[in-house]
């Protein structure tokens, strides 16, 4: 059946279109992500006014971005994750697990040149992509809850990646990988890995917001039934959505190794958690069907913007995990306000 | 009587122990309204369900114009111009209208930016917007999101789709049931001039009242299994009620419709 247009008033039904709309500062303030943008925009303004010689500068705002540059890039995959009503726990776990195997692949090639770093980069994402499928495939063909899923391959991963190694960290990275994508800067100015992470937001972020990908990202974690009884294939998106997050949880591990020179096997150990939590500060639904990712990219950066801020005015870093505590939990409070406003 | 458009014939489905349909008929006939009625646990639900893709049949056979075909996704269902209203809406709340007007066959720019899956949100919106305003569905805010909305206007964005989609059947479930006396008439209303369209739609209800002004056709589903076919210019409510319940038996054979 067709439908016809009836041009009927249609300038005066624009009108009163726009006189229901609440005015634009007011859909800004309750909107999404900008009123934990805010925050982020007054803890800058604070710490530059406490100490803008150190704050308020370049290095340090290089210093920042290059902390907060691997887990906006676990982020990125754990944002399309929960939009889905999922949860990934093992992002950490493969971090550590495409580092090590990453770093082996490279010691056996051998050699110092680009062959070997993009022989580790393609081994450190095809094992995110492994254990990404295996957790798309267990959620979505096995049934099984994301949370049970994602715990379990948490330990394989971690273990694996303990059994490889005898526990203890590879060293032996290539020097030339620590020296350019390490530690090096494009123009001299801005760091590869802050690029690198950059593009992947960006990339993954147009994805979410203007793609059907990323619409039915959204649909699915609104109404999984729904979508399958629309047609989507869900089974089929929902292992897509893991096997990213996973892949770009490889990529995290090559990153870190490149920056670290080792495979920081014990140092990955509450990425999961650093990473769900910046995903739900910036405004993302732990229930599925929302959730933007402007939103995260503002969520890794409270965290490590109060832990540099934090040490540079002196007060205990401790204080950073305290105060992010409580931003998670006002985030989420939020999610919950608009949400009864929205069931009234 | 033409050739039926759609018709389910000795439809058995079991969960587990439980068997829902054993054995139900259904006839449609091209541009008609068929009232879908039963009791409580009859079935009714179950088997649009079979035949719309959402959980397969365990037996029987589905034709559709003359024809078996096999309906086992929604997707199989629709290529064949069959829409749903589910009871449940099936509509994904945190999304807007136009995407769920769309959701599941959404429109793509043009050019290498469509192939990359980019979607046109400015066409899909311009359409649901013509759709809601034929069907005289009144939507304020086609940008916000659909759990803002009231729930008659929901089931407008629901029906919408349908119908924008459909071009064979449209089955509804219940599509009233949450309605006030206003929304109520539109949906009833609606309900005619779909027909007047072409297509057939089959009502789920349990309003008689309602039944009786819109169907042309009552089939009565009582324990499983299709009990009557009644036509509502020949029978009372009583006696549509009495089908339902059992208490007053027809033989299928005997009242053919």
């Amino acid at each position: 059946m067709t439908t016809p247009a009836t041009p009927t008033d249609e300038v005066e039904a624009e009108e009163l279109l726009e006189e229901e709309r609440e005015p634009w500062w007011q859909r800004l303030v309750t909107g999404s992500s900008t009123s934990i943008a805010l925050i982020l925009v007054g803890l800058i303004v604070v710490f530059s006014l406490l100490r803008p010689e150190e704050f308020f500068d370049v290095n340090n705002a290089r210093n920042i971005a290059t902390d907060a540059a691997v887990l906006l890039v676990i982020a990125v995959g754990m944002t399309f994750v929960i939009i889905t009503a999922g949860i990934d726990l093992s992002v950490g776990a493969v971090l550590v697990f495409a580092g090590v195997v990453a770093a082996k692949a490279m010691n056996e090639v051998g050699g110092d040149n680009w062959g070997v770093i993009f022989v580790g980069l393609a081994t450190a994402l095809a094992s995110g992509l492994g254990w990404g499928l295996l957790n798309g495939f267990l959620v979505a063909k096995a049934k099984l809850p994301a949370f049970i899923v994602t715990l379990g391959t948490l330990g394989m991963a971690l273990g694996s990646a303990l059994l490889i190694t005898g526990g203890v960290d590879q060293r032996d990275v290539p020097f030339k990988l620590v020296d350019t994508i390490g530690s090096g800067r494009a123009f001299g100015e801005v760091p590869y890995l802050v690029l690198i992470a950059a593009a992947v937001a960006l990339v993954f972020g147009v994805i979410l917001a203007a793609t059907r990908f990323g619409r039915y990202t959204y649909a699915i974690g609104s109404n999984e039934e729904a979508s399958r009884r629309a047609g989507i294939n869900v089974d089929a998106h929902l292992i897509k959505v893991y096997a990213i997050a996973g892949t770009l949880a490889g990529l995290a591990g090559f990153m870190s190794l490149a920056r670290f020179a080792t495979t920081t096997i014990g140092g990955h150990s509450t990425d999961n958690l650093d990473a769900i939590a910046a995903v739900v500060i910036g405004g993302t639904s732990l229930f599925g069907g929302i959730g933007t990712m402007v939103g995260t990219v503002v969520g890794v950066f409270i965290p490590a913007v109060l832990r540099n801020g934090f040490v540079i005015v002196g007060v205990q870093a401790f204080w950073q995990q305290v105060a992010v505590g409580a931003v998670l939990i006002v985030a989420v409070y939020l999610d919950q306000l608009r949400r009864a406003r929205y069931r009234r | 009587m033409p050739e039926p458009v759609l018709e389910a014939r000795q439809i058995v489905k079991r969960f587990g122990r439980v068997q829902a349909l054993r054995g139900a008929n259904l006839t449609v006939y091209p541009r008609e309204v068929v009232a879908l009625v039963g009791d409580n646990g009859a079935g009714k639900s179950t088997l649009v369900k079979t035949m719309v893709g959402v959980h397969p049949p365990d037996g029987g056979e589905i034709l559709f114009e003359g024809r078996p075909v096999t309906v086992n996704t929604p997707h199989e269902a629709r290529d064949l111009g069959i829409e749903t209203v589910y009871q449940d809406l099936a509509l994904a709340a945190e999304v807007d209208p136009a995407a769920n007007m769309f959701l599941g066959r959404e429109i793509l720019r043009p050019g290498l930016l469509g192939k990359l899956g980019f979607l046109d949100k400015p066409a899909m919106r311009q359409r649901s917007d013509e759709a809601f305003d034929a069907l005289g569905v009144r939507i304020q805010d086609t940008a916000a999101r659909v759990a803002n909305m009231s729930g008659g206007q929901r089931q407008g964005v629901a029906i919408s789709r349908a119908v924008t989609w459909a071009s064979k059947i449209v089955f509804m479930d219940e599509p009233t049931a949450a309605l006030g006396v206003v929304q109520t008439r539109n949906v009833l209303d609606l309900i005619q001039r779909v027909r007047e369209h072409g297509l057939s739609v089959v009502l789920i209800s349990h309003n008689m009242p309602e039944v009786f002004e819109v169907a042309d056709r009552i089939e009565v589903l009582r324990l499983g299994e299709r009990v009557a076919q009644l036509r509502p210019k020949e029978v009372s409510m009583e006696d549509v009620v009495a089908a339902m319940t059992g208490a007053l038996t027809f033989h299928e054979e005997d009242r053919q419709a």
